[in-house]
């Protein structure tokens, strides 16, 4: 247990039920080839791994340091646009995988580092519409250098040998699955993603973790302690946007393909903010559980909706308020009363329904 | 006796006005031939006309508030979409052969697309803006939630596809004088924007309201030490912001004879660049702005298309690197 609780930096879920969620999560994932056979599913589970650390590394920067960025899927997209390209010049292998990374992670440092110093020095507000406009000048840029990155219609490229669906070591299925480059490569991204979580939860309970805590509370203390709050924030920034890359890697690893709509598009970031609103910011567990639950929905629920609004076709308003292109609306009104109503979102709600049945037990 | 000691005056400060001449006299030489470059000139200046009417309201709210609103586009798709059933309704009216009729068609399209989305604006204030006064984060999200909520309700009537605005029939192809060719929607696209400019500039400067709009964005507590209300005000200007950037939609459906659900977002980026050159707040410095963005626009995709993507941001980034704090900086932000 106290080698758990070490492995979680101390942050532990602090709910039975978030707990349970999170050990099913963490189960579901780990043997998902096993356990949801056939290709979708196995693609939602990788895509849910993606998410878990891009949404987790952009709550160090909105939940933790209250700061909101519009380019996060500017650096999510570096990191796939490093590997395709890489893999793409210099032929398939690991040799291009680790030039395409560094190359990302190195152009990822240099954005963020610059954006940083630019535009944090002033509000909140400030830095979100700088990050806009350049996250669109980026996207633009993606789009016109198609001799380097394939324009609109994006970058096929291939994975190393091992990571190839054409790799198959074992002529026996095991439990029924293949032993495949794509079961190595979804374990690959598992591993990856489980460590990188780590890791960020160790930076948010870090005492430079605490520091950004403190200046999202109130930065005009944390500046009167002693903190040069400009530079705690952009590193915090900096630091997020190399996790940002990395998920871009896992993600173009995955796919065997890096296109403008698969990392850059708006509605991705969009995507994000909203799974890292309702999961529950600043609390890296908010990051999994929303994205788990975003991906099961963006996945699954558009054909429930399409069972249930079957049944209310014959209705005008109602057929098209439920109609399943429009579970967009749902999650839009849910972000909104969150910001509103829970601003920790699913996970700080469950930590509150604790806390109140304790203080009711209690004397 | 002596004389008091005059105040002095404030030095009124032309610096970017002649950025903005010097930018329309720059373009000349380059562009070489005089009747492409009055062409070029009147398409910038239409463009960044209907710009500086959509973000004139984003900017005054924000000086007046602090309140940055971020689903200010969802008003911009609401007046273009309702213009687009407007028009298709008035179809008789709009393919009429003579001026008089199309003219009505488009006034009326542009009345009620302004009128929904000041409706629309006065909503969006009472749900979303109202709760989060004063916590910007909060207010970033909130706004850009409205947004995503505000295109899928438009996506819900209008449906997801793109849908036509064309141009009423005697609004379309161009003047000819000689050799220079003027599009004539865009001769009507400025002097629509210039009798926006007028007005606001006659409403800040001449009237009350506007002397206390001026004030409230110099010191909201002050004003309201004074006893008037601001709240009341800030909701009036936000109404009216919204609804100019319904007309804007129009206006920019029209020039690009075709409207999205997402037009809102696209629009949304350059405006926020315009705000931020013109300085947060300040709507001189919106008008400057969206004007030097129009013409920088024309003359660049002109004359290097492929760079003509970027003319924004370089825009953004050059103006910041002169004054960091925009054109007509209002206060310290």
């Amino acid at each position: 247990m106290t080698m758990l609780s070490r492995l979680l930096s101390h942050d532990l879920p602090r709910n039975r039920w978030l707990a349970a969620a999170l050990l099913l999560i963490v189960l579901g994932l780990a043997f998902a080839p096993f356990l949801f056979p056939g290709s979708k599913a196995l693609g939602v589970a990788a895509k849910m791994l993606v998410f878990i650390v891009l949404v987790a590394s952009y709550d160090l920067l909105l939940g933790y340091t209250g700061i909101v960025s519009f380019a996060h899927t500017m650096f999510f997209g570096l990191g796939a646009y490093g590997v395709a390209i890489a893999s793409n010049r210099m032929g398939e292998g690991w040799a291009a995988v680790a030039t395409g990374t560094a190359a990302a992670l190195a152009l990822s440092l240099l954005l963020s580092l610059v954006i940083g110093l630019f535009s944090l020095r002033v509000k909140a507000i400030f830095f979100a519409m700088i990050t806009l406009a350049v996250a669109s000048a980026f996207q633009t840029l993606a789009s016109q250098l198609s001799e380097l990155t394939g324009g609109e219609d994006g970058l096929s490229f291939r994975n190393p040998a091992w990571l190839s669906p054409s790799f198959e070591p074992f002529e026996q299925p095991f439990l029924g699955v293949a032993l495949d480059g794509k079961l190595l490569c979804y374990y690959l991204l598992f591993v990856a993603a489980v460590l990188l979580f780590l890791l960020l939860l160790r930076i948010v309970n870090s005492p430079f973790g605490r520091v950004l805590q403190a200046i999202r509370e109130n930065d005009f203390r944390a500046e009167a302690l002693g903190y040069r709050t400009v530079v705690y924030r952009t590193l915090s920034n900096v630091l997020s946007a190399l996790f940002a890359t990395l998920a871009g890697v896992l993600l173009a690893l995955w796919l065997r393909y890096t296109g403008p709509d698969t990392t850059l598009s708006f509605e991705i970031m969009l995507d994000i903010l909203l799974i890292v609103v309702i999961g529950g910011m600043g609390t890296m567990y908010g990051a999994v559980l929303g994205s788990v639950l975003f991906v099961l929905a963006q996945n699954y629920l558009q054909d429930l909706l399409k069972l249930t609004s079957g049944a209310f076709d014959g209705v005008p308003l109602l057929g098209t308020v439920l109609s399943p292109d429009r579970w967009l609306l749902w999650l839009g009104v849910l972000f909104v009363l969150s910001v509103y109503h829970f601003p920790a979102g699913i996970v700080g709600r469950l930590r509150v329904l604790r806390s109140g049945a304790a203080r009711r037990e209690g004397p | 006796m002596n004389a008091p000691a005059r105040i002095p005056k404030a030095q009124f400060d032309f610096k970017p006005l002649a950025l903005l001449a010097g930018v329309a006299a720059l373009g000349l030489p380059l562009i070489g031939s005089p009747s492409t470059w009055v062409t070029l000139t009147v398409a910038g200046l239409a463009m960044g006309l209907i710009i500086f009417i959509i973000a004139s309201g984003l900017t005054l709210v924000f000086g007046l508030m602090d309140v940055l609103n971020f689903g200010h586009g969802v008003f911009i798709a609401a007046g273009a979409f309702v213009a687009t059933s407007v028009i298709a309704g008035m179809g008789g009216w709009a393919e009429a052969p003579g001026l008089w009729p199309n003219l009505g068609a488009l006034f009326v399209a542009m009345l009620a697309a302004m009128a929904v989305a000041g409706a629309l604006g006065f909503a969006f204030e009472r749900l979303i803006v109202r709760p989060v006064y004063g916590q910007h984060l909060k207010q970033i999200l909130i706004t850009m939630g409205g947004m995503i909520v505000g295109e899928e309700i438009i996506k819900m009537i209008w449906g997801p596809q793109q849908q036509p605005l064309p141009l009423p029939t005697s609004l379309r192809g161009s003047f000819v004088f000689g050799d220079v060719a003027i599009e004539k929607y865009r001769v009507l696209a400025v002097a629509i924007g210039l009798l926006v400019f007028a007005v606001l500039l006659w409403v800040l400067g001449r009237t009350k309201i506007g002397l206390l709009i001026r004030a409230g964005v110099q010191d909201r507590e002050m004003v309201e030490s004074l006893g008037y209300r601001i709240r009341r005000l800030f909701v009036g200007v936000f109404v009216a912001g919204s609804a100019l950037a319904g007309l804007g939609g129009v206006m920019w459906g029209l020039n690009q004879q075709i409207v999205s659900p997402q037009i809102g977002a696209q629009v949304n980026v350059l405006i926020f660049i315009v705000i931020i050159i013109g300085g947060l707040g300040s709507t001189l410095g919106c008008f400057v702005g969206a004007l030097l963005m129009g013409l920088l626009a024309n003359y660049i995709g002109f004359l290097a298309p492929k760079l003509a993507l970027f003319t924004n941001i370089a825009l953004m980034v050059a103006i910041l690197l002169w004054r960091p704090q925009g054109l007509y900086p209002v206060k310290t932000v």
